[in-house]
């Protein structure tokens, strides 16, 4: 553990269970600030598991996953927090949050954490454009005076729509999806629709992105576009990306640290290179037991 | 050619098999329905009636109809079906965006204009019947529709109980109205109050559910109110009803023959179509509010919420989006224009009972709403005419009785034809009259959503 300095997101002890599977067992890993972290694993691992417990869908059996704005320094106040049992301390220079405390929508909104789905979550009968606003639904509701104002047509209103709506375009202009704003999201082919829940997603305002295989189903070219956008979000926009694939050429080429996991426990944890090379990643990917990954490798001719 | 005879004479053989069928099914549905009749006679008995021959009229010619619809009919639909399509598409469209041009304003303007041209057609007196049968009927089936369609149609919430805030709505203008003698145009927004709050209480419990486990909550909560109605009788005098209900006044002058009466007010000889007049204007205003509101809340993020929900509810989670009060607000805003419809119906009516208020008025709104197309305030409208317009004119097609004979009553066969116009609706518009979406916002033009991109209600539910 290398200090409080760059932390973006702690996860502790995470364990969560369905019925007999422990589906996450005692997880701790955490994310730094402007770092890409990738977290892999066989099928069945719990990665979407951890993604769900992280964005509140889940509420876990135990553990803490804490997150913190601004200045790093308010962790040393994550067991004063969890002692009094809220859910957040805010200080001018930054917030602490404690997530698995929140409900989805408040660890969206307050927390800034956006995610994107395995299988996406469009909404396929309203158009670009209008799954672009409706991820901006929080300040809008506010520049609406909650609808009440907004429904005499106020200008602020209208100037805060403009505002959204000028985000919106430059999100669209970013993924090359401008031409196709008017048209119904359920009607864009595979690989935009899969650009567009990430734009819909940074039209939170995020302080972290959680991916879930951003790349599946993607042809080798629209992954190498998708690499560059992700690096453009994370040097450009700020935004920290917690990010699950199965894709090894996303993963080794961007992430910046790689969490592996097993049946729901961590195996290994380090740069790209250190994953690529550890035994016992190599061990779960290829399916057998750790001494017998040389005989393996031999075989299919490693 | 030569190919072309054989194909000809298996077709032949095709349709006789068909029509051969549906004789023995129709012979079957319409042997209980049809061949035998229960009479009173004169000792006060029951006695079975046979009534063969119309059983058999009707027979052949619903196997009749069959064989020329194969015959006829169903070659000339395959042959079009197998045509490409493609080139007709554009010019189709056109002709539609441009008859929804001007298709808003002629409807507001005849809408407005109606008694005007009923009242010349027709005289004082014989005016009033069109205008309170068909104008006011339909504008209160039109508004309950477009209340409505803010929950089943834009949040997507199945509600079967809809009725029970139109009842909230008609009770609460009866009983305030005739306790504390207060005004029309001050119980008009208390009553949208109060339905809104009950429409709070609602969802409260029913957050967690969707679709079908949806619906029948909201059908037990319709039944809870009606029979809170009839039960508690110390409040509602129960199935007899609450009478004489004030009427509407006009901003305080009374319709009625006195001296400070509406008509002597204004120097007119007294008329009841006065009032009549007065009440159209009424609903029409409250049912244009309705279409204002939501048009402007479907333009406003709460409205995109709604629909973002109906698309998909762990996308608006996830997007930061309270779902809990996205789908209270739609609840209540929904209640409160069935509240207002209500206290204008007791206003109008002057006497309301439970039967007013049951399960059946749910299901013909809920019907509206479906057949006009979930969503669409034109389509609601529409189907709201076709639907309360068509039971009206049922009752006046006296003509069909020099026809039939003297006890021929065409308003019987109203639940008939309505079902025949359901399985009509299900078969070649199955998502309703108009079912293009409108996009609420858009960069550079507006181009309307397909349905089968859309969510509906009905269908795909039940999933979390």
């Amino acid at each position: 553990m290398a200090g409080n300095r760059d932390i973006l997101l702690r996860v502790e002890h995470l364990t969560m269970r369905f019925g007999g599977l422990v589906a996450v067992d005692d997880l701790s890993f955490e994310a730094r600030r402007g770092d890409i972290t990738a977290l892999i694993g066989p099928n069945g691992a719990g990665k979407t598991t951890v993604f769900n417990c992280i964005t509140g869908f889940y509420k876990p059996h135990c553990g803490r996953i804490g997150l913190c704005h601004g200045n790093p320094a308010l962790w040393s106040e994550l067991d004063a927090l969890t002692a009094s049992g809220r859910r957040s301390t805010r200080r001018t220079d930054g917030a602490l949050y404690q997530l698995e405390r929140m409900p989805d929508f408040l660890v969206a909104d307050q927390a800034r954490v956006a995610r994107t789905f395995q299988n996406m979550r469009l909404f396929p009968g309203m158009t670009v454009l209008e799954n672009l606003l409706v991820a901006q639904h929080n300040p809008l509701m506010f520049a609406s005076g909650y609808t009440l104002l907004g429904i005499f047509g106020l200008s602020s209103y209208r100037s805060a729509e403009r505002a959204a709506i000028d985000k919106a375009r430059h999100w669209l202009g970013r993924v090359g999806l401008l031409a196709r704003a008017d048209d119904p999201a359920g009607d864009l082919p595979y690989g935009d629709q899969r650009r567009l829940e990430i734009v819909r997603a940074m039209c939170t305002d995020p302080v972290l992105l959680c991916l879930d295989e951003p790349a599946a189903g993607l042809n080798p070219h629209e992954s190498a576009e998708l690499n560059a956008l992700l690096l453009s979000i994370r040097d450009d926009c700020a935004v920290s990306i917690l990010l699950i694939e199965h894709d090894m050429s996303v993963v080794m080429e961007i992430s910046d640290r790689i969490v592996v996991l097993d049946y729901g426990v961590k195996i290994a944890e380090g740069t790209p290179t250190q994953v690529r090379d550890d035994t016992k990643v190599i061990a779960a990917y290829l399916g057998v037991a750790d001494k017998d990954v040389a005989k393996v490798e031999a075989e299919v001719g490693l | 050619m030569q190919a072309a005879a054989p194909d000809w004479r298996s077709q032949v053989m095709r349709g006789l098999r068909d029509a051969a069928l549906t004789t023995l099914i129709a012979f079957g549905l319409l042997l209980p329905l049809l061949g035998f009749q229960t009479v009173t006679d004169i000792r006060n008995q029951l006695i079975l009636q046979t009534r063969f021959p119309l059983l058999f009229a009707l027979t052949a010619a619903i196997g009749l109809l069959r064989l020329a619809y194969s015959l006829l009919l169903e070659s000339r639909l395959e042959r079009r079906a197998a045509r490409p399509v493609a080139a007709a598409v554009p010019t189709r469209f056109d002709w539609r965006a441009s008859a929804g041009k001007w298709f808003i304003p002629f409807g507001i303007g005849f809408v407005i204009a109606y008694p005007l041209v009923v009242l010349a057609l027709y005289g004082r007196t014989g005016a009033v019947k069109w205008i309170d049968n068909f104008g006011i009927q339909i504008l209160i089936y039109v508004m309950l529709g477009w209340g409505l369609n803010i929950v089943v149609g834009l949040a997507g919430l199945l509600d079967l109980g809809y009725v029970a805030f139109y009842a909230v709505g008609a009770y609460s203008y009866a009983l305030l109205a005739k306790a504390f003698g207060l005004s029309f145009w001050i119980l008009l927004p208390l009553a949208g109050c109060l339905a809104s709050f009950w429409g709070l209480l609602l969802g409260f419990p029913v957050l967690r559910l969707r679709g079908d486990y949806l619906a029948i909550v909201t059908l037990a909560f319709g039944e809870i109110i009606r029979m809170i109605l009839i039960n508690w009788v110390a409040l509602t005098n129960g199935y007899a009803g609450i009478g004489g209900i004030p009427r509407p006044t006009f901003f305080g002058i009374p319709f009625n023959a006195d001296d400070n009466g509406f008509a002597a007010t204004f120097g007119l000889e007294f008329f009841p179509i006065y009032r009549t007049i007065f009440l159209y204007y009424l609903i029409l205003g409250l049912a244009l509010l309705t279409a204002f509101v939501t048009v402007r809340l479907r333009r406003l993020p709460v409205g995109r919420a709604w629909e973002a929900l109906r698309e998909d509810e762990i996308a608006c989670r996830a997007l930061g989006i309270n779902t809990t009060n996205t789908k209270l607000t739609a609840f209540a805003i929904g209640a409160m224009f069935a509240g207002f419809a209500g206290s204008f119906f007791a206003a109008r009516q002057a006497f309301i009972s439970p039967e007013s208020f049951t399960f059946l008025e749910s299901a013909t709104i809920l019907g509206i709403v479906v057949l006009g197309g979930m969503g669409s305030q034109i389509g609601v409208a529409i189907a709201a005419i076709l639907m309360i317009g068509g039971t009206e004119i049922l009752r006046q097609l006296d003509f069909l009785k020099d026809i039939f004979g003297r006890d021929f009553d065409p308003t019987q066969y109203r639940m008939l034809l309505f079902g025949l116009g359901m399985v009509l609706m299900m078969r070649w518009r199955p998502r309703g009259l108009i079912t293009r979406r409108a996009p609420s916002v858009f960069l550079k033009e507006r181009k309307s959503i397909a349905a089968d991109l859309v969510k509906e209600t009905l269908v795909k539910e039940g999933q979390v």
